[in-house]
């Protein structure tokens, strides 16, 4: 299991959680479970969100590997100027 | 050799400054802008715009406008796409208006006619209906129980309950307990701060030519992003992506305003009603009133500190207006302001909010300088009320790799600490500043992008190379992608010719913004280089009937890897490509993916400002960029990015803001009224590159084109406060402003 980090403002669609527990193994099943278990969250994750793994900010691949012991962020979609 | 080995030392072309490919057609005037195009049969077009800050359109009648003798067609939203959702709907709705005009200057009609003169003629000739509805403009009243509701319907789930309907969005992160932090502080202080919405001032207008034919179709333009051109376009008209080609003009600057569209989709609809090319050209006023400036902002910013200079706790509310569409960039605002700082407590709270005003684009690190502007005011304030050294208070307080940072993750190796430490041994922080002058100082952060990536590198016969990249030049990437392509076929700089593909040529790319090019492209390019040297090496040892793997690349050369590889005289490049129609076919290099390993960017300022407390006006004596580059291809171009992103803040910071009449329509929509620095308001901006390498380039490469305007706000107004005596809350710092601080100091 991954521990998956929420920014606050998603407790409201995650039982108040900010710390959300999901099996995965790379981000796009990060993603997938994380509406499995929380679909209150499903409309943010469609809009679009970037997972820090480990450090680094996977602003799209859903393949990037993510292993159980990784520290795992959802943050905002990443764009810029 | 392996082929995917990080290089970071040893350089011979990356790290030169060599001459920029587009200087001499720039400076002669052959460089092709997105006005310059031209085509057979061309109509002109002209965009009818709203006088009204909000107002119903009851009706418009064009019939008197498509009677003028030259005028071949006129639009309106009729002839667009319906069905739209979500974001493309919002890019219609602020291309061509529906229902209403939710600013001024929203267009609501556009005409195609033979000459510029007769387009605007007929302009004047499309009669509008309006019902004009109140309005409003600044973020703090559109949050305000009696503010029109300008868009209803428009906020997400993320919007406490209770909120106006102008709120639209939602952002809180943060972690520990605040209110813990604070009762461990010797000193907290809370305060509001305020920033006007600034342009990007780009010297070129927005300017296209679309030719469309059967269900398909052209379009040249100047634009940070053709691939997002033909994808939001198509969506517009209705045509499958493929079927439109776009191609990227030169482009006179863009700071991320570039990155949306606004007259593209209204050209291609009137070439599809005229079935003739139309081109359409931004006039300034058009460009201030309908394209993207940035945020305003509100902002209550309550740190606290120890009396050793700790910071125990942050917290910060952002309210950032961006104009009437969603899309206020407040969660980079609040997750950027207390980037710099290693906190135990923190916490941050960003809200999206609707106001009458032009839909807000990116701008160089979207939403970032503000917050800096904030926090960095606070802490300088902090520093000052407990005695202590600012410089020295931030590096006990940084951010480094280890901790963790105040939007979660833990960071990775980042620059941070260098840049501090090279401010603190820079001469400019320990010089006197002189009666009637004040320094400042500020650290800034910005996360830097990856995205999709598509690059194409071609071998011609006489060993020299053709590369085909996807990302508009904005900031000299051409030069610098040559550069690292040179360095990897070990062939000199002169011999690669960069070419921005159209849309019909390379995979897709991604916008160049997030300062991504010079990491993503450049990343992109020194793969399709190794690729091809992968050939080249594969060529060499079919000829010498030896094993691939026994054949090193060096200096342009094959050479067998060591003496059990065999005895043979190496091969140079061109010997290899002469031959290679025979040897296999034409010798090409790809790459196709989206690298995810952007590295962060941080930068500290020292500013020095003398003001006229009898005018109020204020002059930037001394200036000094600090930034973390990781690796600085060509290093000109790199202090070229960093005097930039601090002449556009000092711009933001003394003198630049939009103004809008009690009648909500902006009231200085010309360069002589909007005034941007120019060279004779400048001191010359002094330059450090600090290199720390980012783990997730080949060369180390972190992007640098934001950075440089995140803290000159903040350092700007440390300075000014300094020199002033008293703390400028209100950004711009304009000599009225001043004044008005100055009087109610004295006045209590």
């Amino acid at each position: 299991m991954v521990e998956v980090n929420l920014w606050s403002g998603l407790r409201a669609f995650a039982d108040g959680k900010d710390v959300v527990e999901v099996d995965a193994k790379n981000v796009g099943e990060v993603l997938r479970g994380l509406v499995e278990l929380h679909p209150g969250l499903e409309d943010v994750i469609e809009a679009g969100v970037s997972v820090a793994v480990d450090g680094k900010v996977i602003a799209s691949g859903l393949m990037e590997e993510v292993m159980p012991d990784s520290e795992v962020y959802l943050m905002q979609q990443l764009k810029g100027g | 050799m392996a082929f995917d080995e990080v290089k970071t030392v040893d350089f011979k072309v990356v790290g030169q400054r060599v001459k920029r490919p587009d200087g001499m057609d720039k400076v002669t005037g052959k460089a092709k802008f997105g006005a310059d195009v031209v085509a057979p049969g061309m109509l002109h077009a002209a965009i009818v715009r709203s006088p009204h800050a909000h107002a119903r359109i009851v009706k418009i009648d064009t019939s008197k406008a498509e009677a003028l003798k030259g005028v071949k067609g006129v639009v309106t939203r009729a002839d667009f796409a319906e069905g739209l959702s979500g974001g493309n709907l919002d890019v219609l709705e602020n291309v061509m208006a529906g229902e209403k005009a939710l600013y001024d200057g929203h267009a609501v009609a556009a005409v195609a006619a033979i000459s510029p003169l007769i387009a605007r003629d007929a302009m004047k000739l499309v009669e509008v209906e309006y019902e004009i509805l109140p309005h409003v403009t600044d973020v703090d009243k559109a949050m305000g129980a009696d503010a029109p509701v300008i868009r209803a319907g428009t906020a997400d789930k993320t919007v406490p309950e209770g909120m106006h309907a102008n709120v639209v969005r939602y952002h809180e992160s943060g972690h520990g307990d605040v209110d813990a932090g604070f009762a461990e502080a010797d000193l907290v202080i809370e305060d509001s701060f305020k920033t006007e919405a600034t342009h990007q001032g780009y010297i070129e207008p927005h300017a296209c030519l679309a030719s469309m034919g059967e269900g398909n179709g052209d379009l040249w333009c100047c634009t940070q992003g053709h691939w997002n051109v033909q994808k939001l376009c198509a969506a517009m008209l209705g045509l499958e992506q493929s079927q439109l080609r776009v191609t990227a003009s030169e482009i006179g600057g863009g700071f991320g305003g570039k990155t949306a569209v606004f007259i593209e989709p209204v050209a291609l609809a009137l070439s599809r009603k005229t079935n003739r090319p139309v081109k359409l050209v931004m006039s300034r006023s058009e460009v201030f009133r309908a394209t993207g400036p940035t945020s305003s902002t509100s902002m209550d910013i309550k740190i606290g500190m120890k009396k050793d200079g700790t910071i125990t706790a942050g917290q910060g509310t952002f309210r950032l207006q961006g104009g009437a569409f969603p899309g206020a960039p407040m969660e980079f605002t609040a997750m950027c302001a207390f980037a710099p700082y290693n906190l135990k407590h923190v916490k941050q709270m960003g809200f999206d909010v609707l106001a009458n005003r032009p839909k807000q684009a990116a701008y160089r690190a979207p939403g970032s300088p503000m917050a800096a502007f904030a926090v960095e005011s606070v802490i300088d304030e902090l520093c000052k009320q407990l005695g202590l050294d600012p410089l020295e208070v931030r590096l006990k307080n940084a951010s480094a790799q280890g901790t963790k940072a105040s939007f979660g993750p833990t960071w990775d190796r980042i620059g941070l600490v260098e840049t501090l430490e090279a401010a603190k041994a820079h001469p400019h922080y320990s010089a006197p500043t002189k009666a009637g002058q004040g320094r400042g100082i500020s650290c800034g952060f910005w996360f830097n992008h990856g995205g999709e990536t598509s690059v194409t590198l071609a071998l011609s016969e006489d060993g020299t190379a053709q590369l085909s990249v996807g990302t508009p030049d904005i900031g000299g990437s051409r030069a610098s992608m040559a550069q690292m392509a040179a360095e990897e076929l070990g062939i000199p700089y002169e011999n690669v010719r960069t070419t921005i593909a159209d849309t019909a040529t390379l995979g897709y790319n991604e916008v160049s913004h997030g300062s991504r090019v010079t990491y993503a492209s450049g990343l992109a390019t020194i793969k399709a280089a190794r690729n091809a040297v992968k050939i080249l090496c594969g060529r060499a040892a079919a000829k010498w009937g030896i094993d691939e793997d026994a054949v090193v690349w060096e200096d342009g050369f094959a050479k067998p890897s060591g003496p059990n590889a065999g005895e043979f005289d190496p091969i140079p490049i061109d010997k290899l490509t002469q031959s290679m129609g025979r040897t296999g076919g034409p010798i090409v290099g790809h790459f196709e993916a989206t690298p995810e390993g952007a590295g962060v960017s941080f930068a500290t300022h020292i500013v020095d400002a003398e003001v006229d407390k009898e005018t109020g006006q204020t002059k930037i004596v001394r200036y000094t960029v600090i930034q973390d580059a990781g690796k600085a291809i060509n290093p000109a171009y790199v202090e070229g990015q960093f005097q930039g992103g601090a002449v556009q803040g000092i711009g933001w910071a003394l003198n630049e803001e939009y103004i809008y009449g009690e009648d909500g329509r902006l009231q200085n929509d010309l360069f002589l009224d909007y005034r941007i620095p120019v060279a004779s308001d400048l001191p010359m901006i002094d330059t450090v590159i600090v290199e720390v390498p980012n783990p997730g380039h080949p060369y180390g490469v972190r992007g640098v084109g934001e950075t440089s305007i995140c803290p000159p706000l903040a350092a700007i107004a440390n300075a000014v406060s300094a020199a002033a005596g008293v703390r400028l809350k209100e950004l711009p710092m304009s000599p009225p402003r001043i004044l008005a601080a100055l009087d109610k100091q004295a006045n209590g």
